[in-house]
């Protein structure tokens, strides 16, 4: 455990000191939820869709710990590419804790950005529902932080530079980002468009959280629930079986 | 009687890449207390066998055993019974002096009680205790190394492998670390495993040299059999004889020119 904690604990250092990390990573949310919140937020009332940040604001969270899971991984390649993970990896700890405590700290930064656009929110007008589920949807958001920081560290170690990752970035979680029902509801989407985002995890998470937060359900919060328990499970095998197998 | 106080054997050792034999079949001993000296020119092997020896790589086949522990049966044994500074910097450069210490004596398992002290002993010895609430990224290349080496060290190994640990550094910082070096090994009886392209290194502090060109061991022994071998008069021209003069053009992969710009980078 201790050795978990001391490399958990390594991640909190290294967040809490680079000060234009937590500011970058909480601009390119913040300006989809300035942007699309303002700017589609009038068209999307006058068509009857409501409240739009209300809608908005689950789906940039997750979008907050998607990305920031992705540049939590960028970190692993960094200490990949500079030699520091050597120093893990020629340690007596298995690769299960090396993986698992620095995969806990960078979902801690995640979730703790996460946090930081849900209450910066508040001063768009955007209020959950219930209070109650909010611990709920807490817990969604540590899960799928962990899922996909355990995800970033499984890519990090089979991918060699930072443009591999870059690509996987592009063509992957970009995608998925904007083919899930995170930006717009699927119901009304186009046929293709609606069967790609009702496949795609990401929206499940959306979901809910938009259930959670605002009481707006697609797909059930069961099924949601149970997509998401897949996804980590997924995701944080990809993550040990690859991270197994680095060696350099 | 030999055989018995050798603290790093390996035997028929080999790595193969696809189609490419890295470390073709070979076999060595250190002895217990002994400077041992791994020599050879770029691709010739060197980094591929410390790899192995450090459980980085695992073998195509062949045994490796340091300090009685089997590396790939007995891997957490065998890891922390050495230390190694590694070629390329493997500090975090965010945390503090304290902080790279204190992690690694956690990942080491050292009890907590005696933690503290033994930092503060190391970083003492290569003088970096005044710096050690400074973020390593405001050290020099030199401060750096040395604060690796104390690293290396934390865990009481019985061998300390040091992959090149003086390229980029100045004379003095060369002169300096090869001192703590001789030093340890002295007071510790620490079986020191190096590497090094300064041949005059190598014959400073080596008690014993193996060179190894194209995967295999051509030649070893102290420096002296190794210039009555090639009848020459100083280690680089019995390199020289052994390994030829032509140029070795490594194949240079995306991810170590990276690093040797970063490393560059770091060194100045």
């Amino acid at each position: 455990m201790q050795e978990m904690y001391i490399l958990w604990l390594r991640q909190i250092r290294r967040y809490t000191r680079s000060k234009s990390r937590i500011i970058g990573a909480i601009g390119q949310p913040l300006l989809f939820l300035l942007a699309l919140g303002y700017g589609i937020g009038s068209i999307y009332q006058r068509a009857g869709g409501g409240n739009y940040i209300e809608f908005l604001v689950p789906g940039i969270i997750v979008q907050t710990t998607l990305f920031g899971a992705i540049f939590w991984g960028i970190n692993v390649i960094w200490d990949k590419q500079f030699g520091f993970l050597k120093e893990t990896l020629v340690a007596p700890v298995s690769r299960l804790r090396i993986l698992s405590g620095s995969a806990l700290g960078g979902a801690t930064t995640t979730v703790f950005q996460a946090a930081l656009v849900f209450v910066i929110s508040f001063a768009l007008g955007f209020r959950p529902t219930n209070w109650a589920n909010v611990p709920l949807a807490l817990l969604v958001v540590i899960l799928f932080s962990f899922a996909l920081a355990c995800f970033g560290a499984g890519l990090a170690a089979i991918v060699s530079d930072f443009q591999g990752f870059q690509a996987i970035n592009q063509f992957l979680i970009f995608p998925l980002y904007f083919l899930s029902s995170a930006l717009f509801p699927i119901e009304y989407a186009p046929p293709v468009l609606k069967f790609i985002a009702s496949v795609n995890p990401v929206s499940y998470t959306v979901d809910a959280l938009r259930t959670l937060l605002v009481n707006q359900s697609h797909f059930g919060l069961g099924l949601d629930l149970l997509v998401l328990g897949i996804t980590v499970v997924v995701l944080a095998t990809f993550g040990v079986v690859c991270f197994k197998r680095i060696e350099a | 009687m030999e055989a018995m106080s050798a603290v790093i054997r390996a035997s028929q050792l080999t790595k193969k890449f696809k189609n490419f034999t890295a470390v073709n079949n070979i076999s060595f001993t250190v002895q217990q207390g002994g400077i041992f000296a791994f020599l050879g020119p770029n691709g010739a092997g060197k980094s591929t066998t410390i790899k192995m020896l450090t459980t980085l790589l695992r073998p195509t086949s062949g045994e490796i055993d340091i300090a009685g522990h089997n590396v790939l049966t007995e891997q957490d044994a065998a890891r922390s019974s050495f230390g190694i500074v590694f070629q390329d910097p493997s500090l975090d450069d965010e945390l503090t002096a304290y902080e790279n210490m204190e992690l690694h004596a956690v990942l080491y398992h050292l009890p907590r009680k005696d933690m503290k002290q033994r930092i503060t002993e190391l970083l003492t010895l290569v003088e970096l205790e005044s710096r050690r609430d400074s973020q390593v990224k405001t050290f020099s290349g030199g401060m750096k190394r040395r604060l690796e080496i104390a690293r290396g060290l934390l865990h009481h190994p019985q061998v300390l492998f040091l992959d090149e640990p003086t390229i980029g550094l100045d004379t003095q910082t060369r002169n300096l670390l090869w001192d703590y070096v001789k030093k340890l090994n002295k007071s510790e009886n620490m079986t020191i495993f190096l590497t090094t392209h300064y041949l005059e290194e190598a014959e400073m502090v080596a008690d014993r040299i193996a060179i190894i060109d194209h995967g295999t061991i051509i030649a070893s022994g102290t420096t002296a059999e190794l210039l009555k071998q090639t009848k020459t008069k100083n280690l680089e021209a019995a390199y020289l004889s052994l390994t030829g003069k032509t140029l070795r053009d490594e194949e240079v992969s995306a991810r170590e020119a990276f690093r040797m710009r970063a490393r560059t980078r770091r060194m100045r």
